[in-house]
């Protein structure tokens, strides 16, 4: 199953973390910050999978996959398969960019429950839900139709781009 | 570029991760969160917030946790917001909750009511949202109030519900295996579910009961295989596929399951053959999940009952991933050939410059992978290269984790595989040196026992040559700093005990050396004790030797500041130093008998050695000892007793009337007066006083003693913790006995003995070594009878191979026979012990006219006793070649059935047979001392799985991959 998915930036500011199994708060940052320590002294042009059973328990292992100033980063254990799991990782990256029109890290910090939601629709209980994007698309289109719908929630429009930080 | 915006973002939340976001410093940003913090404390329990506003609230409330803040003040908030009609709002509220709240939270108990009324609501999103809470926040407890709702769903009208159901079901199943059995029907017939989706949902939890029990499933074989064909076929609608590739994550799954359920079964196995062939045929390599797909298919074929074709198909894929440039599929190729090499060893072979080059790579996971290989592909024909290499990468990395994990392999390997002692000590010393302290401290007890033990056979000069190479080795190590503690007490160890034995060494220099240990580890008390006492037995040996001991001056401050030393046992030690010196020759060399280590200890539970002195003790007035259990008003103090062993009757409280002091003088002296005569006969178990149970008779003296001795002393009691502990009367009293000093008389008796109760420690467990060892030896002489008499033919048959040994072997068939012959010769050769040395035989080709000969050279020899023992003169004359071969044997292929293949004479089949197996007995058994079964059931396993050299490999790399 899969443990945790972590969104960091390149600074190892968590921009999205979800554990699977329950984690108190401290020890998710512990996690993060060891997580982020691995990534960073990796080189370029190595392999995408790290063996992370030094931090998060025997048998785990991590997929990292870097886009821009983020990390993207899955832990699992034997019972998933490594290549997909970095394919996992593409198809999330995939959605978000279909939602968000060429996705920055800006647009994950904004909206934070959104990237949930869509999250939520490709992993359920740490188990592989969906893998198409389209679909994931189509589930969370209707979410917000349906939530919109349901409320009059005006929402502010995104103009934030001399935000960043 | 707009953003389709999930929820509206206020000015303020867009300021605080604007700030957040360009904080120079964590402590910067931790102070504009902790203001962020009180600003939504204030303002969350203001009366009437808009909704809007609130769902505001609880997401910064979920920022500011994820950056590691506390937010607990709000998860009721969130709770709250859970029960709201609006979906947008609910949804908000489930999301926060299950990040906020553990299964275990006090507030769970408030939402288990809201899920099982949205559980059964019309809309669906609202039925999903509260299936993702149930996945987090329901626990053991709490599964039965929602389970039937659950189950019901998995017959919604819409797929997305029944997949999170299945889903919520396999949770369930996770977390309490027990709660959900009697659903697991459900699982088998939601595999039939029409929508592929919800199918594919299944196959989650059934993998997992797969994995439990794989055989009440092997009915659904059939199933998975037409599933997977029909996936395979695309005959699933187009929105399945992924990257061109027809649902690649259902194939993934789908080849798990079947690969455990056709582990060593033949006949499920058969059903895959075709299904896995055209996979391996119809993936598109190109594409990494095509690659995903690939590697799934060789864990599949490695896990089944293997076929030729799949396994040529499958390592044909692992040459592509190996030779491929990214990292990525590297990595699978070399996890990919340790799972095939187990079933076709040969194929590691055709890729050894590609793993060559993944040792080397730059990426440490993709070396630690390699690693692993090479830890699974170990044998004693490149243990050496391979241990080597792990050690040099051990030095080279920080992380303590994986550190320790490549120490025991090395240690491990070593142990099995070590190819002589020497070597395996070297290794040893540089495991210790470079991990020390995260290496087991059994495998410093193992190496000392080696080192004790030799090679359990009864060749006396080359256990010498082992001992003075290890004395040597650490003579010389001795000296470097930041040595780790585990090492320096094997050190100390072995130094005290051989040190002096081989004469090369005068007792003043290792003196010398064992105190500036003593000196240079000042902190170590452990270090220290160990030293103390190697400078004892020293000394001991010297004395017995009839030498006379000069003690150096630095020794001799050492033990006048160790016996004033903090640590009792440090005091302990050097006052038994101090009397040993004083001793005669013929008391010491009974106190410690040089090179006694593996002796075993005779002790004398029932302390019958002190019945004189009992009876003496009563006949002057003592009071005769009372058994615990009959002892009235202490039921109480036994219970006690049970909690805290370490202080027995003297701690607890008393109900009789303490005595008077009168008659305390008799018992006070004559624990004195009895220690030097009981000295020689070791009591280990009275050591400490917890062992009290035991020891029966010893509390009858030092209870009467105690109690006297406790009325005066009752302050000194309290503030020392044990009341026996300070007698300065008895301390002053004998001069010449120092264990007087410490006055507690139940260790006088041991104090002589706290050395030997180490070594006695051992003695039991080497002992049972000794007794497997005896019962190989035993199984040796019972099935070796009578390949002991086929010295002579095997050594001519070697004579033979080595007048042709030039000659090309190609063919599998001389191969074969080759590998029988030797492995006579390596049974041979086994007990002479020869490390293989560098001469080199090339390649032992015997034609098959040799090994028929075999048998009736058997028999000649089964019934000639005087050719046996020509034979063995020959075998001395012979040994190093014919240790020589054994090494060369090791490279073949497992020669068990090789040599059934080979051997013409059906009814010799079987002796040929026994004989390899034997030859591993024995090698192992001299290899390495602590476990010979097992080393010899792993040795012949990876003999099996072992690589066939072939004459066009490029020689480099020979030693390391066969």
């Amino acid at each position: 199953m899969i443990r945790a998915v972590i969104v960091m930036n390149t600074q190892g500011k968590p921009r999205l973390t979800k554990f699977y199994d329950y984690m108190p708060p401290e020890k998710q940052q512990e996690l993060i910050r060891r997580v982020f320590g691995v990534l960073c002294s990796r080189a370029e042009n190595v392999s995408n999978f790290v063996e992370a059973d030094s931090v998060f328990g025997p048998d785990t292992r991590l997929v990292y996959k870097h886009y821009a100033t983020l990390y993207f980063v899955f832990v699992f254990d034997s019972s998933e398969n490594e290549l997909a799991m970095l394919d996992l990782i593409q198809v999330l990256v995939e959605t978000l960019d279909k939602c968000f029109k060429n996705v920055c890290e800006l647009d994950i910090v904004f909206n934070y429950s959104k990237l949930h939601t869509i999250l939520d629709e490709i992993i359920f209980g740490g188990q592989v839900l969906e893998t198409s994007s389209a679909e994931v698309m189509k589930a969370v289109e209707e979410i917000s139709r349906l939530e919109t719908a349901s409320n009059t929630i005006t929402l502010v429009p995104k103009s934030i781009s001399g935000w960043r930080s | 570029m707009g953003s389709q915006g999930g929820f509206g973002n206020s000015k303020e939340f867009l300021d605080l991760v604007k700030s957040i976001g360009e904080a120079r410093s964590k402590a910067e940003e931790d102070r504009i969160v902790l203001h962020e913090i009180e600003t939504l404390k204030r303002r969350i329990v203001e009366p009437d917030i808009p909704k809007r506003k609130m769902k505001e609230f609880i997401i910064r409330l979920v920022y500011v946790e994820m950056l590691g803040h506390d937010a607990s003040f709000g998860y009721i908030h969130a709770v709250k917001m859970t029960h709201d009609d609006s979906l947008l709002l609910k949804r908000t509220g489930y999301l926060a909750v299950t990040l906020f709240l553990n299964e275990d939270h006090d507030l769970i108990i408030l939402i288990v009511n809201t899920i099982q009324k949205d559980l059964k609501s019309d809309n669906y999103l609202v039925v999903c949202a509260a299936l993702n809470a149930v996945c987090k926040l329901i626990n053991e407890e709490t599964i039965p109030a929602v389970l039937p709702q659950v189950v019901e769903l998995l017959g919604h009208s819409k797929e997305a519900v029944r997949k999170k159901a299945i889903m919520a079901l396999h949770r369930f199943y996770q977390r309490s295996p027990s709660s959900v059995t009697h659903l697991v029907s459900n699982f088998r017939k939601k595999l039939c579910d029409n929508d592929p989706g919800v199918m594919g949902a299944t196959l989650c939890p059934l993998f997992d009961l797969i994995a439990v029990d794989a055989n009440s499933y092997k009915d659904l074989v059939i199933s998975f295989v037409s599933i997977l064909k029909q996936v395979a076929e695309r005959r699933l609608p187009k929105t399945y596929d992924y990257h061109q590739m027809p649902a690649p994550f259902i194939q993934i799954r789908l080849l798990k399951i079947l690969a455990l359920l056709g582990s060593g079964d033949r006949q499920a196995s058969e059903n895959m053959y075709t299904v896995v062939g055209d996979i391996f045929r119809k993936c598109d390599s190109t594409s990494n999940i095509g690659n995903a797909v690939l590697y799934e298919c060789i864990c599949c074929v490695s896990s089944i009952y293997p076929n030729p074709k799949l396994l040529e198909a499958a390592a044909d894929v692992i040459s592509r991933f190996l030779k491929s440039d990214s990292h990525n599929l590297k990595y699978m190729g070399i996890d990919a050939l340790s799972r095939l090499i187990k079933i076709s060893p040969e194929i590691a072979e055709q890729h050894q410059l590609a793993v060559i080059d993944c040792l080397e790579d730059p990426d440490d996971t993709l070396k630690r992978k390699t690693f692993e290989l090479l830890y699974r592909m170990t044998k004693s024909s490149n243990v050496e290269v391979i241990v080597d290499r792990m050690i040099d990468y051990m030095i080279s990395i920080n992380d303590n984790h994986y550190k320790t994990e490549i120490a025991s392999r090395c240690v491990e390997l070593a142990e099995q595989f070590a190819p002589s002692n020497h070597w395996f000590i070297q290794t040893m010393n540089k495991v210790f040196e470079h991990a020390g302290d995260l290496v087991n401290i059994k495998v410093a007890d193992n190496l000392m026992r080696l080192i004790a033990e030799g090679f359990g056979e009864d060749d006396d000069t080359a256990d010498c040559q082992l001992r003075s190479s290890a004395v040597e080795s650490y003579l010389r190590i001795i000296g470097e700093p930041k040595l780790p503690s585990a090492f320096l007490q094997v050190i100390c160890w072995v130094l005290g005990e051989y040190g002096t034995a081989g004469g090369k060494y005068s007792a003043s220099y290792i003196t010398g050396k064992l105190c500036d240990v003593a000196e240079a580890h000042s902190s170590n008390d452990t270090v220290k004790a160990y030293a103390v006492t190697a400078l004892m037995k020293v000394y001991a040996f010297e004395i017995a030797a009839g030498r006379k001991v000069d003690m150096l001056p630095e020794c001799q401050s050492l033990i006048e500041e160790l016996s004033a030393s903090h640590s009792t046992d440090l005091q302990q030690r050097a006052y038994e130093l101090q009397a040993v010196v004083t001793l005669d020759a013929h008391a010491v060399e009974i106190i410690m008998p040089s090179d006694a280590s593996c002796e075993d200890i005779e002790v004398d539970k029932n302390l019958s050695f002190l019945d004189s002195y009992v009876e003496r003790s009563l006949e002057q007035g003592a009071q005769p000892y009372i058994p615990e259990n009959e002892r009235s008003g202490m039921i109480n103090i036994s219970n006690f007793r049970s909690q805290d062993q370490h202080d027995t009757s003297t701690h607890t409280l008393r109900f009789e009337a303490y005595e008077l002091p009168k008659t305390s003088a008799p018992p006070r002296i004559s624990p004195v007066s009895l220690a030097p005569s009981t000295e020689l006969v070791p009591v280990p178990e009275p050591s400490y006083p917890v062992e009290m149970h035991h020891v029966a008779s010893v509390p009858s003296v030092s209870d009467t003693g105690s109690t006297e001795l406790r009325l005066r002393l009752d302050g000194v009691q309290k503030k020392w913790g044990r009341p026996t502990y300070s007698s300065p009367a008895s301390s002053s009293s004998d001069s010449t006995s120092h264990k007087a000093v410490n006055g507690v008389t139940q260790s006088d008796v041991s104090s002589t003995s706290t050395s030997r109760t180490r070594d006695s420690s051992y003695d039991s467990r080497s002992a049972q070594a000794e007794i497997s060892s005896e019962k190989k030896k035993l199984a040796a002489s019972l099935f070796g009878g009578p390949s002991k008499t086929e010295k002579r033919p095997s050594s001519t048959s070697h004579k033979v191979a080595r007048s042709t040994s030039p000659a090309v072997e190609k063919s599998q068939g001389p191969k074969a026979v080759a590998s029988s012959t030797t492995g006579v010769v390596s049974e041979k050769a086994a007990p002479l012990q020869q490390p293989p040395d560098l001469l080199d035989l090339g390649e032992p080709t015997v034609t098959s006219s040799a090994s028929s000969v075999d048998p009736f050279k058997q028999l000649e020899g089964l019934l000639d006793p005087t050719q046996a023992t020509s034979a063995a003169n020959h075998g001395a004359v012979d040994n190093t070649k014919a240790a020589d071969i054994m090494s060369m044997y090791s490279e073949f292929p497992p020669s068990g059935q090789s040599s059934v293949i080979a051997n013409p004479f059906t009814t010799n089949a079987g002796d040929a047979n026994l004989i390899p197996g034997l030859s591993t007995t024995n090698k192992t058994g001299h290899a390495k001392g602590p476990n010979p079964r097992d080393a010899l059931e792993k040795d012949a396993l990876v003999r099996q799985m072992g690589v066939t050299p072939m004459s066009q490999n490029p020689n480099l790399f020979k030693d390391l991959l066969g």
